[in-house]
């Protein structure tokens, strides 16, 4: 398993190298320390890329996203049995690392959203906190309201802002 | 390795060609819109003065619009009054006064041998036919627009008993895409000014005291960093780049301090740190959010938007980080505090009606809240200088506009661009030497 998330994050990283988009790549938030080992445990085996369960859309592993009320951080029982496969992931893959990125929607105070979007990252990262995952393993981001991913100015859009995203390092 | 140090190398050069984008003219001014009046305007007439039909700039025209923009001022018509007088002698009072002028500014512009401009300017009482005030300045036909600026604060002075802002200058930030620029620009809107141009968020600008530096939030290391710039030599250093967010700067009244939030010890707290950069202190210590800080005038307090209660809501503690006390009862979301200058009251948005976010004005005794505003999404109110005008950002059809409203709420106006967003303003202060 640990090949498989090393290939994966090689492939991004050459992508990164040879590339373009050296902005995006470079500080997602995430410490980098792939590179070294990426480098180290170059792997062989190229098929099993297709078969990641972070990315296998049938796994929840896929879904990356807790979603909140307004003004809210508490994880919804709805979204538990998805932070429990992530940390179960992490527990069983010490090498991985995540990134957990709080949203908010426009409404509001830009600096208490960016606050409000930390408190979010937050609490995704104590509920694996509590699963066993590793502090050293996680890293929170908050991007506020800055970072929208859904445009318009009302409901539809706003409770898909309402967000914690979880990427892995490397994605 | 030979990987990471290209990658490093590239994000370096592309930091120094984009990010840093210092003191360029930005090419869409702000346009005001005035959409609401005073109760009482003094009518003054403004009348062209002699020569300045042969400069680039018109003053007078300049110092009416001034005026009119505040709302106190009602510009009576100085057209077909013949001769146009320039000087007290050449006044016939009866003409004012049969247009109902309470006062009266007359001047002249004359080019003096070494190039220079000497701009002499009187104001005059019209009822009580006796002059009021008399200035002459020598300057640049560049500083014609400051020049003008300096004669409508004067009118604005003598005749309300408030010192003008008219002078004064506005930060705000323009959002155009995935385009970021702080800028900074004449109160009226004119000569804006790019401060910084960055293809990730900015936020936060905040005025340093004497008004020659600003510190804002900038993302363009995918993290909220504290930075200051000089608006004089362009300059501009790391003020905070903790572990976490970094954000809500505001300046201790002597520019020698900042408040600022940090999450490097868990949820977002305010700590205090000289302005170099150095000893960075705790002064809040709630496991809630504490954030959005403002000194108050004299230095002595703290106030700030806290949820521990529940609900964002707005507190007061000594700068000292003691006794923090709730200000604000009313509504479930109450955020962005800013003190007047005179420390009485302070400005703060206020959630209505659950839908609705407003500029509200809360009195520091009684504790009254008057909510300012109509618009519907408004966001970081701060006072102008003199106290009567309160500038804001708010959205009209969908787009991010700035608008102003004075502190009794009857004078409004809105500046906005052409294009793009415009949010994030903060009233810069009262410069010394004007």
């Amino acid at each position: 398993m640990n090949k498989i998330l090393f290939s994966t994050l090689l492939v991004a990283l050459l992508a990164g190298c040879a590339g373009q988009d050296v902005k995006d790549q470079s500080k997602a938030g995430v410490e980098d320390r792939s590179a070294q080992q990426g480098a180290q445990t170059a792997p062989s085996d190229q098929k099993s890329v297709g078969a990641n369960p972070l990315t296998d859309p049938s796994n929840i592993l896929s879904k990356r996203s807790v979603f909140y009320d307004f003004d809210k951080y508490d994880v919804k029982s709805e979204y538990k049995p998805l932070v429990e496969a992530h940390s179960k992931y992490l527990t069983s893959h010490k090498d991985a690392k995540v990134a957990v990125q709080g949203n908010c929607d426009e409404r509001g105070s830009r600096e208490y959203n960016l606050s409000l979007g930390n408190r979010r990252a937050d609490s995704v990262r104590k509920v694996m906190n509590v699963l066993g995952v590793s502090d050293s393993q996680i890293e929170t981001v908050s991007f506020g309201e800055e970072k929208p991913r859904a445009t318009c100015h009302d409901e539809s859009c706003w409770k898909e802002n309402r967000r914690a995203d979880i990427a892995y390092q490397g994605e | 390795m030979r990987c990471q140090k290209l990658l490093a190398k590239r994000v370096q050069s592309f930091v120094a060609a984009s990010f840093l984008m210092l003191a360029g003219q930005a090419n869409a001014a702000l346009t005001i819109e005035i959409v609401g009046s005073g109760a009482n305007q003094i009518p003054v007439a403004v009348v062209p003065f002699a020569g300045e039909s042969q400069l680039p700039q018109a003053i007078t025209a300049v110092v009416a619009a001034d005026l009119q923009r505040s709302g106190l001022f009602k510009i009576v018509d100085p057209a077909g009054i013949t001769p146009e007088p320039h000087e007290p002698s050449e006044v016939n009072y009866q003409n004012w006064r049969a247009r109902s002028a309470e006062a009266l500014a007359i001047g002249s512009i004359l080019r003096r041998p070494d190039g220079k401009l000497e701009v002499r300017f009187r104001l005059l009482d019209a009822v009580k036919q006796a002059q009021l005030a008399g200035y002459s300045y020598v300057v640049d036909a560049a500083q014609l627009r400051a020049t003008a600026h300096k004669i409508a604060d004067l009118i604005y002075e003598k005749l309300t008993g408030d010192v003008g802002v008219f002078g004064t200058r506005i930060a705000y930030i323009v959002k155009s895409g995935k385009h970021y620029e702080l800028q900074v620009a004449d109160a009226d809107g004119y000569g804006a000014q790019t401060v910084l141009a960055s293809s990730e968020p900015i936020i936060s600008p905040s005025w340093s005291p004497d008004g020659t530096k600003l510190a804002y939030v900038s993302f363009e290391r995918k993290k909220p960093i504290v930075y200051i710039q000089s608006l004089v030599s362009g300059q501009r250093q790391v003020l905070a780049q903790f572990k976490g967010n970094n954000s809500a700067p505001a300046w201790s009244p002597d520019g020698k301090q900042l408040a600022i939030v940090l999450t490097k010890d868990g949820s977002s707290q305010i700590y205090l740190i000289n302005a170099d950069g150095s000893g960075a202190k705790r002064l809040s210590y709630s496991s809630s959010i504490d954030t959005e800080p403002c000194f108050s005038p004299d230095g002595a307090f703290i106030i700030f938007t806290s949820d521990r209660g529940g609900s964002p809501q707005i507190y007061r503690m000594a700068v000292s980080g003691n006794g923090a006390q709730r200000l604000t009862f009313e509504g479930n979301y109450n955020v962005s505090p800013h003190f007047s200058p005179d420390g009485k009251s302070f400005t703060f948005i206020q959630r209505a009606n659950g839908s609705s976010f407003n500029v509200a004005l809360q009195d520091m005794a009684s504790g009254q809240v008057q909510v300012l505003t109509d618009t519907r999404m408004d966001e970081s109110p701060s006072f102008a200088p003199n106290g009567k005008m309160l500038l804001y950002a708010t959205e009209i059809g969908g787009r991010g506009i700035l608008a102003a409203v004075s502190s009794d709420g009857r004078v409004k106006q809105r500046l906005s661009t052409q294009s793009g967003d415009v949010r994030e303003p903060e009233w810069g202060p009262l410069l010394k030497n004007q």
